[in-house]
């Protein structure tokens, strides 16, 4: 089993995929490193928010997802 | 009375306000803004994409803080996602109220709160070409008028 990743919005391009499954679990630092790099660096900007499971994480380097989670990466939103 | 969705298909929002007014007996004022897809800048498509465990339980909680806030009898707030031509309708908020204020009120703290701080991403084609809306650091002023 595995931690589905999504990459939304201008994220989906710089990844060149909706989606990944990475091995659980998945911390920050396994984040990080699973991603390509021009989303890693995306993910390094505070403006950039992470959920699990359905909910916005306050502090995304606390994420620890686990077998079957899924984790959303949110830059930040369109506006006008 | 209170109504929040997402809508995955073109709406008309004359209609859904005629609805909802007629859900709200005894008002005394309703005030409604429609968002369309602007027609005078070139763009073909306009594509709203959400992310579903977000989007629309923030509206819910935007809905809810709208209710504690102003005085309202009911609220309508309706967000399209999908691709879109210009012309068509992109949101519609409207308030019903005893009294005016609240309902203007209320629709403009909803949409400075949708566009500023709802999950929602939009890119517009032109030319064929696809393209990210950045924020634009209007919104984030519009918000902070509500702090």
């Amino acid at each position: 089993m595995a931690v589905t990743v999504l990459f939304l919005g201008p994220l989906r391009d710089l990844a060149g995929a909706e989606s990944g499954e990475f091995p659980a679990p998945l911390d920050w630092e396994g984040l990080l490193s699973s991603v390509a790099p021009e989303v890693a660096e995306q993910l390094r900007q505070e403006r950039v928010n992470v959920a699990c499971a359905g909910k916005v994480l306050v502090h995304k380097t606390s994420l620890n997802a686990q077998d079957g989670d899924e984790v959303a990466l949110l830059p930040p939103v369109s506006g006008g | 009375m209170r109504d929040v969705r997402l809508l995955a298909d073109a709406f008309d929002p004359g209609a859904l306000v005629e609805q909802f007014r007629a859900t709200n007996p005894g008002l005394g004022g309703i005030c409604t803004f429609v968002g369309e897809v602007r027609s005078d800048t070139g763009v073909e498509v306009l594509e709203l994409s959400h992310y579903e465990p977000l989007t629309l339980p923030s509206m819910e909680e935007l809905a809810d803080k709208a209710f504690v806030r102003f005085d309202l009898m009911g609220l309508l707030m309706i967000h399209r996602v999908g691709q879109m031509l210009p012309g068509e309708p992109i949101v519609c908020v409207s308030a019903a109220a005893k009294h005016r204020r609240a309902a203007i009120d209320a629709v403009d703290y909803c949409m400075d709160h949708l566009k500023a701080a709802a999950w929602f991403w939009k890119r517009e084609k032109r030319d064929g070409e696809w393209s990210w809306i950045e924020p634009r650091s209007d919104d984030y002023a519009d918000l902070a008028r509500w702090k």
